[in-house]
C-alpha cells in the first residue's frame, strides 16, 4: 500500500480540479470567447408531428443583427439534413418537411449577439399542418397505427428492433414447474439527465479549412470519427476539445443536431458559431433515459429457491433510436437483469419502438440499461419474498450467488468476477440494525403507523468492454493512456477519457504515483483534446478507471521496465539485478544501492545508455478482458403520512465495493451524488406527455430535481473485493448509487403500504400516487 | 430564455413611478424583486416595452406596527417578512409563509408588494392576507385608495390594481388578544409552488370558543381563495376535532384545483380538507399560547 507524501493508491488526496472549479474558474465550453464569434439559436417545433408547409424567414432576417436563416432544406442540398446516430439508426439535423417531437429543432438562427438570435427565433413564421402524433408505445404497435419513420423506404410499422436473449422454452418450462410464480408491470419513466451546465459547442474554421469544436463532450475522439464520417472532412482537418464539463451523466455523449448546425454556421459564414442550449431546449430535445415498460415473471420453489426469470420489455425510443449502446447490445447489458442471484433459467426480450417524442435511451448514471435490470429485479425479489412471507433480508441471503462460485457465469452470458454479496448486505443490516427495525415495524404496524424498511442488492456491470464483444459504430471500446516524464521527473500524462467532474485529473494522477514513485503533485493529467490525448472512446457507463485507469498502470510499467536498464546502467549492474522496491530501482538485496524514478528520468535525456532512445514515455491502449462487477447492498427506511402520501427517508445505509479503492473521498463523493441522483428520480423526477405529445416537464419548475433539504442524510460504508483481472483490482464506482438506490426506496414505500395489499408502485414516488394506493384501499 | 429589448426606468418617488406608468398605459410594468417578472420575461410570456424599477425608491421597505395596523412596505424583502420579530411574535402565519416561499435566493430579492400584487395563485402569501383580513394601499395618478384583501384578486394574474396604479403597503389589522394565526404548505420540493397551501386566523374566547376565523388557500384555483363557508362556520363554535374536521370538509368545497404534475383533483381536494383541519389546529394551539 502506498505511503501518503506520494498520495498513491487509498489516500484521499484533496481534489487537483477543485481549486478551480470552486474559484470558478473552470473553462467550460460557454466561457471560450473568441473575436467575430456568432450566437446561434434555434426555432423548435410546437408540435410533436405536423407537416412543415413553409417557412417565413423574411422578418427574422429584418431583425437587427440577424445574419443567417439556416433550415433542413439548406441542409439538404450539403447531405447534411439526416445524420446517423451511435446506433446506426438516422436523425433529423433539420427537418425538411416534418416535424417529429415537441421541441423538435426546425430553424437554425445566427446573429452577432445571442439576444438578437433569440429576437430572430422570436420573429419566425412557419406553418405547420399538424397530424395525430403517436405517443403511447403499445399503441405504437397497433397494426393500424400511423407509419412515423416514412423516410425510410418499405417501412410498414413502427417496430424498430426485437432483441432477445436465453432459453425461451426451458425458462416457461421451469417457470410452469415453479411452486410460486408472480408477474409484475414496472415501468421506468422517462427522465432526463439534466446536468448543470447544458449542451453546446463553439465551432471555428481556421484559414488552413481546419475545424476546431469545443464541445461539451463525453467522447471527443469518437466525436471526432463521426464528425469526419458526416461531413466528409478529412479527420486531420478536424480538432474536438472538450474542456471543463459540467456534468454528463450519459447526456454527452451523442451529437446532437445544434452542434452540426453551428459548424455549418460556422463553414457558411466564416466567423466562429457559438451555439448553447438553454434549459429548455436541454430538457425537451436532449437525449432522455429510461423509458422501459417492463413485465417479468420470477419464480420460487415454496421453500424459496429462484427458480427462472423471464421478462417481456417494451422500450420508447422517442422516434429514432439515439441511444448511446454499445452495437452489439440494442438494450445494453439489461441481461445483467438476473442480478446477484444464481438462476439457472432466463428468458430476456426486449422491443424497441418509434413514437412521437425526442429520441434517446441514453444511460443517465448508468452502464447502459442496468438500472433498469437492477430495478426491475430487485422489485421481484421483494415482491416475491413478500409472497412467501420471508423476510425480504432472509430471502437474499439464502438465494445469493455464495462468494466461492466467482467468476460466475450467469445464465444470460455473463461472467461476473467477483463478489461477497452476504458480505455487503450483513453489513448494511448491521449498521442499520435490522432486526430492531422490524421490530419497530412490527408495533408501529399495531397502531396504524405506516413504516417501511426497503433492500437493494444490486451488481453492477461496468467497464465497456473487451473488443470482442464492445464496439461504438466499428470501433472499439478500450482505452489509452501517454505518459511522458520529463528530464526533472514531473509527469505529463494523458487519456482518452475525459473527467465531467469525477476527478480524473487526481484519480489518474494516484495510479501512476504508485506506479511510479512520483508524488502526485508531480503529476500532470490531460484529456479532451483529440489534437493531443491519445485516440479512446470517452467517459460513460463507469468505464475510466477499469479501462484507461488499467492503461495509465500497464503505460507506467512499460516506463519502468525501461527505468530498470537505465538504473541498471547507473548502478553500474545487469538490469537482471534491478527490482521495484518501494517504489524504488533497487539493486536486488541491496537496500541502500537504489535509483528514484526521477534520477532515471534525468539520466535518461542526459545520460542514457549508448544504443537506447532517450526519453521516458509509454503508451498503452487497454482492452480488458472482461467487465468489471461493482456490486452493494442499500437499506432504506422510510415513514409515511397516511393522510398526505407524504414520504419521508429516515434513514439510508449505502455498502458499497468497487473492489480496491484509489481516492476514499472521490469514491464516497461518486457514492453521495450517485445515490442523489438515485433519490431524485425515485421521488421526482420524470417527463411525461400529454396526449398530444406536450412535454409537461419543459423547466425546474416542473423537472423536479432534488436539493439537500430533501436528500435524504446518506450513511456509507464499504467492503472491497477486488477485481481478479484489473491490474490494480479496481472496479468502476461512478454509477453503482445512481443504479443500486431506487428499488431501496420502493421496496421500502411498498413494504410500508403492505397492509393496503400494494405490490408495487412507479417512481417518482409521488405524494399523489401513495396516497391513491391509500385510498382505492379505504376510502377518505 | 432571452427577453426581447426594454425601456428601463428608475423613478426615486412613487409620484414619479405612478407618473411613468401613467404616461405609457399598459406598455409599462413595475419591476420589483423580478423574481415573476424577470422570468415570465425571459420565457416571454411577459414582454413590456417599458420597466419601472421601484426598488430605489426610498422609505418603501420596512415592516412596523401601530396601534391598528402591521404595516409593510411594498419593496419589503420576503427574506426580511420572515425574519422581522414582531412579525414572528403576533403574524406567525407571516413568518410561516415567508419561510415556505420558493428558495432563499428567490426571498431575498422577492418583495411582499409583488408577491401581493402578481396575482399568481401559487403565490402563498395572498392566502395568508386574506385569512388575517388585510388591506392593501394604492396609489395612482389621481391619489390613493385602500382595497381589502378580499375581493382583491379577480382571475389569474389579474387583481383589482390598474395599469396606471402601483401597490405601496400591506397593511395587517392588528390582532387582539386570543388570536393565533399558521400558515402549511404542502410542496413536492423547497423552490416548489405549493400543492395545497392554507392560511388560518382564529381568535378564542378564555373557555376556549371560537369567536371568529379567517381562512385562505393557495393554489387550488385560479386565484387564492378565502374559503368563506367554513371561516363563517367556525365562529361562535367551540374548539373540537369534530367542529375542525367540519370546517376542513367546507374548505375543501370551496376548492377549485386543476389538475398537473401535482396529482389529480380528488387528491388536491383532500389535501385541502387534511391542511385546512392540521392548520386550523396550530392556529388554535397558538391562540391558546402555544407554539
Ligand atoms: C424559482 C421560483 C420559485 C418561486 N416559488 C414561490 C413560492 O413557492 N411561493 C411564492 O409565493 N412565490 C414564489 N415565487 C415567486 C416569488 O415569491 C416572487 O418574488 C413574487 O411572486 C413576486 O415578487 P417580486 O418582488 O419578485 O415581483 P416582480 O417579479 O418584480 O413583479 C411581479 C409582478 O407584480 C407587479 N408588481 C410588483 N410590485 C408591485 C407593486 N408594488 N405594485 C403593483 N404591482 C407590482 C409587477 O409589475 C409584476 O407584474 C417563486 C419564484 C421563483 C423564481
Amino acid at each position: 500500500m502506498a505511503t501518503a507524501p506520494l498520495g498513491g493508491i487509498g489516500v484521499s488526496v484533496p481534489r487537483k480540479e477543485d481549486a478551480r472549479f470552486i474559484r470558478g474558474k473552470g473553462n467550460y465550453v460557454d466561457d471560450v470567447q473568441l473575436p467575430g464569434m456568432l450566437f446561434l439559436d434555434i426555432v423548435r417545433s410546437p408540435y410533436a408531428y405536423a407537416k412543415i408547409l413553409a417557412i417565413h424567414k423574411e422578418k427574422t432576417l429584418a431583425v437587427p443583427g440577424v445574419l443567417a436563416v439556416i433550415t433542413g432544406k439548406d441542409l439538404e442540398a450539403a447531405k447534411l439534413s439526416w445524420m446517423p446516430t451511435l446506433m446506426s439508426d438516422t436523425q433529423m439535423v433539420l427537418p425538411t418537411d416534418t416535424v417529429m417531437f415537441q421541441g423538435q429543432e426546425v430553424v437554425g438562427v445566427v446573429a452577432t449577439d445571442r439576444y438578437a438570435a433569440a429576437d430572430g427565433v422570436a420573429a419566425m413564421e412557419i406553418d405547420y399542418e399538424p397530424m395525430t402524433p403517436v405517443i403511447d408505445p403499445f399503441k405504437a404497435l397497433d397494426p393500424g397505427a400511423p407509419v412515423l419513420r416514412t423516410d425510410k423506404p418499405g417501412r410498414k410499422d413502427n417496430h424498430i428492433w426485437h432483441w432477445e436473449v436465453g432459453d425461451k422454452d426451458g425458462t416457461a418450462q421451469a417457470l410452469k414447474e415453479s411452486d410460486v410464480v408472480i408477474k409484475e408491470k414496472i415501468y421506468i419513466p422517462r427522465i432526463h439527465v439534466s446536468s448543470i451546465e447544458t449542451c453546446g459547442c463553439v465551432a471555428q474554421v481556421d484559414s488552413m479549412g481546419k475545424l476546431t469544436v469545443w464541445l461539451t463532450t463525453q467522447a471527443p475522439h469518437a466525436i471526432r470519427t463521426v464528425f469526419a464520417l458526416v461531413s466528409g472532412l478529412p479527420e486531420n482537418q478536424i480538432r474536438i476539445i472538450s474542456p471543463d464539463i459540467g456534468g454528463g451523466f450519459g447526456g454527452k455523449v451523442p451529437v446532437y443536431p445544434g452542434y452540426v448546425i453551428a459548424v455549418v454556421a460556422a463553414l457558411t459564414t466564416g466567423h466562429p458559431v457559438k451555439f448553447i442550449e438553454d434549459r429548455t431546449g436541454n430538457l425537451t430535445s436532449d437525449s432522455f433515459a429510461r423509458d422501459y415498460h417492463i413485465e417479468a415473471e420470477i419464480g420460487a420453489t415454496k421453500d424459496g429457491r429462484l427458480t427462472a426469470l423471464r421478462v417481456k420489455t417494451l422500450a420508447d425510443h422517442g422516434y429514432t433510436d439515439a441511444a448511446a449502446n454499445p452495437s452489439k447490445f440494442p438494450a445494453g447489458m439489461f441481461h445483467v437483469i438476473t442480478g446477484s442471484y444464481p438462476f439457472k433459467k432466463a428468458f430476456v426480450e426486449v422491443d424497441a419502438v418509434y413514437t412521437n417524442k425526442p429520441p434517446g435511451g441514453i444511460a443517465y448514471r448508468c452502464s447502459f440499461r442496468v438500472t433498469e435490470a437492477v430495478h426491475a429485479i430487485e422489485r421481484l425479489i421483494d415482491i416475491l419474498a413478500h409472497q412467501l412471507k420471508m423476510d425480504p433480508a432472509e430471502f437474499r441471503l439464502k438465494n445469493f450467488i455464495p462468494p466461492e462460485a466467482f467468476p460466475f457465469p450467469s445464465v444470460l452470458g455473463w461472467t461476473y468476477d467477483s463478489g461477497n454479496y452476504a458480505g455487503a448486505l450483513k453489513k448494511a443490516m448491521e449498521i442499520i440494525d435490522y432486526a430492531g427495525l422490524r421490530k419497530e415495524q412490527v408495533e408501529k404496524r399495531k397502531r396504524g403507523e405506516l413504516m417501511g424498511i426497503g433492500i437493494s442488492s444490486f451488481t453492477e456491470i461496468v467497464g465497456a468492454g473487451p473488443s470482442k464483444d464492445f464496439d461504438i459504430l466499428g470501433i472499439k471500446m478500450f482505452d489509452s493512456a501517454e505518459v511522458r516524464i520529463h528530464p526533472t521527473g514531473k509527469v505529463l500524462a494523458r487519456f482518452g477519457t475525459k473527467s465531467q467532474g469525477q476527478g480524473h485529473e487526481t484519480t489518474y494522477a494516484q495510479i501512476l504515483a504508485e506506479e511510479l514513485g512520483i508524488p502526485v503533485e508531480g503529476i500532470s493529467v490531460e484529456e479532451g483534446d483529440t489534437d493531443t490525448a491519445p485516440y479512446g472512446l470517452g467517459t460513460y457507463a463507469s468505464r475510466s478507471t477499469p479501462t484507461a485507469g488499467a492503461a495509465a498502470v500497464i503505460a507506467a510499467r512499460k516506463i519502468r521496465e525501461k527505468g530498470a536498464k537505465i538504473a541498471a546502467h547507473l548502478l553500474e549492474v545487469s538490469p537482471d539485478d534491478i527490482e521495484w522496491v518501494d517504489h524504488k530501482f533497487q539493486v536486488k538485496g541491496v537496500p541502500g544501492k537504489s535509483k528514484t524514478m526521477a534520477d532515471v528520468a534525468f539520466a535518461a535525456y542526459t545520460n542514457h545508455p549508448q544504443g537506447m532512445e532517450a526519453g521516458l514515455e509509454a503508451v498503452d491502449y487497454y482492452d480488458p478482458p472482461n467487465m468489471t462487477y461493482p456490486f452493494g447492498s442499500y437499506i432504506a427506511v422510510v415513514d409515511i403520512d397516511k393522510e398526505t402520501g407524504q414520504i419521508k427517508t429516515r434513514r439510508f445505509v449505502a455498502v458499497d465495493d468497487c473492489g480496491t479503492i484509489i481516492n476514499p473521498m472521490i469514491v464516497d463523493g461518486q457514492i453521495h451524488g450517485g445515490l442523489t441522483m438515485g433519490f431524485a428520480p425515485s421521488m421526482l423526477e420524470e417527463i411525461q406527455y400529454d396526449a398530444d405529445g406536450n412535454n409537461k416537464a419543459t423547466s425546474f419548475l416542473e423537472y423536479l430535481l432534488p436539493t439537500a433539504v430533501e436528500t435524504p442524510h446518506w450513511e456509507t460504508a464499504k467492503t472491497t473485493t477486488p477485481s481478479p483481472h484489473h491490474p490494480i483490482g479496481a472496479k468502476g464506482v461512478g454509477e453503482s448509487a445512481t443504479v443500486g438506490a431506487p428499488p431501496a426506496f420502493v421496496n421500502a414505500v411498498v413494504d410500508a403500504l403492505e397492509p393496503y395489499g400494494v405490490t408495487n408502485i412507479d417512481i417518482p414516488l409521488s405524494s399523489y400516487k401513495i396516497w391513491q394506493a391509500i385510498h382505492s384501499k379505504d376510502p377518505p | 430564455m432571452y427577453p426581447p429589448n426594454f425601456e428601463y426606468y428608475v423613478p426615486s418617488t412613487v409620484e414619479e413611478a405612478v407618473g411613468l406608468l401613467d404616461q405609457h398605459q399598459g406598455d409599462a410594468k413595475i419591476l420589483a424583486g423580478g423574481q415573476s417578472l424577470i422570468a415570465m420575461m425571459k420565457l416571454r410570456l411577459a414582454q413590456p416595452a417599458i420597466l419601472v424599477d421601484i426598488n430605489r425608491i426610498p422609505n418603501l421597505a420596512y415592516v412596523r406596527e401601530d396601534d391598528k395596523f402591521l404595516r409593510i412596505g411594498a419593496t419589503t424583502r420576503t427574506a426580511e417578512l420572515s425574519r422581522s420579530t414582531i412579525v414572528q411574535a403576533r403574524y406567525p402565519i407571516l413568518s410561516d409563509a415567508g419561510r415556505e416561499i420558493a428558495d432563499p435566493i428567490v426571498r431575498n430579492r422577492g418583495t411582499v408588494g409583488g408577491n401581493v400584487s402578481h396575482g399568481d395563485p401559487g403565490n402563498d402569501l395572498p392566502a395568508c392576507l386574506l385569512a388575517m383580513g388585510a388591506e392593501f394601499e394604492i396609489h395612482g395618478p389621481k391619489g390613493i385608495r385602500t382595497l381589502p384583501a378580499r375581493g382583491f384578486y379577480q382571475d389569474t394574474f389579474v387583481t383589482s390594481v390598474a395599469t396606471n396604479e402601483m401597490m405601496t403597503e400591506i397593511r395587517v389589522p392588528r390582532p387582539g388578544a386570543g388570536t393565533g394565526s399558521a400558515y402549511s404548505k404542502m410542496e413536492r420540493k423547497v423552490g416548489d409552488f405549493a400543492t395545497v397551501g392554507v392560511g388560518a386566523r382564529v381568535v378564542v374566547d378564555s373557555s376556549g370558543k371560537i369567536l371568529n376565523a379567517g381562512i385562505g388557500l393557495t393554489n387550488v384555483g385560479p386565484t387564492a381563495i378565502y374559503a368563506t363557508a367554513a371561516s363563517d362556520f367556525l365562529a361562535g363554535k367551540t374548539d373540537s376535532d369534530a367542529v375542525l374536521a367540519q370546517a376542513a370538509v367546507l374548505a375543501r368545497d370551496a376548492s377549485a384545483p386543476s389538475p398537473d404534475n401535482r396529482g389529480p383533483v380528488d387528491f388536491k381536494k383532500d389535501m385541502v380538507r387534511i391542511w385546512t383541519r392540521r392548520t386550523l389546529r396550530k392556529a388554535l394551539d397558538r391562540a391558546k399560547g402555544g407554539k
